[in-house]
């Protein structure tokens, strides 16, 4: 029976410490620190994460409907630091139970937000780590030899996707996800803090959604690499809750052909956003992914004391 | 047809891809944080050696193949096949054809046991063990003083195989050869 840790002593005392470090950069921001409930009523809409069942409810997959009611109460900006769950999520970058930091700061726009990311890494890590930010757009034509992300046509997209797999039924959306693991991805220089700004708008999730420069639709969304993770996902958030509403209702339809089942909408955000959402931005970064950039660790099972298999 | 999801897909599994059996090296689950899952699964061909990596959505099947892995005995050649023997006291035989053949060629050995992957009951591949002892048919004998050098010859052994030997050993000598490197290790008694 092997019941021995996943992480050495150290890797613990690093996650303890690092914490630490971010509990102390809050405090000082003076960002108040919420717990809110693990337990949802609902499973969360998006179709391509999956809540897991309870006999009491759906564990959370993200604290954020939960944290905009608290930002919709008035109780102004917040952070939270937790476990989320998500099924069918395993592999050397993830565990279907993870750590995850969130926060959300009243009348930040996206530049300060990630600066603030950036800032808050340096922090933790104790280490000036250069950061490049480029847009989706920008970083797709460096790593694709021009190709636009935004205009290229879905046979464009595919050939270029189908060098890794069978093309025939991916959509737009699922050949961005390809190119930018495959090609994008690798194309971020590991030991620089890599910032993707300006999501194609099939991609806005609950982001504000704007024109770009060349009028191409694009979400005021941002990501965040490091040592080749995906660390931190921010939106400018959205406050209207008719737009909100549309958003839910959309992620039924794509749920709907990809044959999952539909979920039920959570009318305490929808009623939160009609009385008023301020203004916001927000970022969940996850927490064991830093600690692996931190720490060059190649599994997720190296920073969490028990990894099961 | 057997299936595995390729969320269950782990190193070492056999897989059939474009109708060719294959070993799994690796499988990485890659998904970007609201996006769609997939698998990028890492494959070796048996036939070929070519390793090929290939993309899958999450949660997609790929078909098994039907390849096992045995122990079996040399027994002997009729020019066209060789036939090994079972090692579980079943004293089945099997032919298997020069392709098959072609690693373990130079190191046949009556009795001695080869590493036999089956595919739909058929051998594809025989792997020879990585020592094996042989008898040296022809070898020219070595000129006396020169020993201290460490200089070398070629010798054919009883397989057919030619290895460079040091230049004391003599013909109907017994020798320990490594068949990866084609290396002569020692002498050994018969």
């Amino acid at each position: 029976m092997n019941w021995q840790p996943t992480a050495t002593r150290s890797a613990l005392q690093h996650r303890q410490t690092v914490l630490r470090r971010v509990r102390e950069y809050f405090y000082h921001q003076h960002v108040l620190e919420v717990e809110t409930p693990l337990l949802m009523d609902q499973p969360v809409s998006d179709p391509f994460i999956s809540s897991l069942k309870t006999n009491s409810g759906f564990l959370h997959t993200s604290p954020e409907y939960a944290m905009k009611r608290l930002l919709a109460a008035g109780y102004g900006d917040c952070w939270q630091y937790c476990k989320v769950f998500r099924g069918d999520e395993r592999g050397q970058k993830h565990l279907p139970e993870f750590s995850m930091l969130e926060w959300y700061r009243v009348g930040f726009d996206l530049p300060m937000l990630i600066a603030e990311v950036i800032d808050l890494i340096r922090t933790a890590a104790q280490c000036h780590v250069a950061a490049v930010q480029r847009t989706y757009e920008q970083w797709f034509a460096l790593a694709t030899n021009g190709l636009n992300p935004h205009s290229a046509t879905l046979a464009e997209l595919q050939s270029l996707a189908s060098e890794w797999i069978d093309v025939s039924d991916l959509d737009r959306n699922a050949c961005l996800d390809i190119l930018m693991t495959h090609v994008v991805e690798p194309s971020f220089d590991p030991a620089v803090i890599s910032v993707v700004t300006d999501y194609p708008a099939s991609q806005a999730a609950l982001a504000v959604r704007s024109k770009d420069w060349q009028g191409h639709e694009v979400a005021q969304r941002f990501e965040v690499y490091w040592q080749g993770l995906e660390l931190a996902n921010g939106y400018l958030e959205l406050t209207d809750a008719d737009e909100q509403r549309a958003r839910f209702e959309h992620d039924n339809e794509v749920r709907q052909q990809y044959q999952l089942p539909t979920v039920a909408l959570d009318e305490k955000l929808l009623a939160a956003m009609a009385h008023g959402l301020p203004r916001s931005a927000g970022v969940a970064l996850g927490f064991d992914r830093l600690l692996m950039a931190m720490l060059q660790a190649s599994d997720i099972d190296q920073v969490v004391a028990f990894a099961n298999r | 047809m057997a299936s595995y999801s390729t969320n269950e897909i782990k190193n070492g599994a056999k897989l059939l891809i474009d109708g060719e059996p294959c070993t799994v090296v690796n499988n990485e689950f890659v998904k970007p944080g609201k996006g769609q899952a997939f698998n990028r699964i890492k494959v070796k061909f048996y036939r070929s050696g070519r390793i090929l990596e290939k993309t899958y959505k999450s949660g997609d099947s790929i078909e098994v193949a039907d390849v096992m892995e045995l122990d079996m005995e040399y027994s002997y050649t009729d020019g066209e096949f060789w036939h090994f023997m079972k090692t579980d006291g079943s004293f089945e035989q099997l032919g298997a054809d020069a392709n098959a053949i072609a690693e373990a060629k130079d190191w046949l050995k009556e009795q001695e046991v080869y590493t036999i992957v089956l595919f739909n009951g058929a051998i594809l591949s025989v792997t020879p063990p990585n020592f094996i002892e042989l008898q040296v048919t022809q070898t020219d004998p070595g000129v006396k003083g020169d020993t201290a050098q460490g200089g070398s010859k070629p010798a054919t052994l009883a397989t057919g195989a030619v290895v460079n030997v040091p230049l004391f050993i003599e013909e109907g000598e017994f020798l320990r050869i490594d068949t990866r490197s084609r290396e002569y290790v020692s002498r050994a008694k018969q």
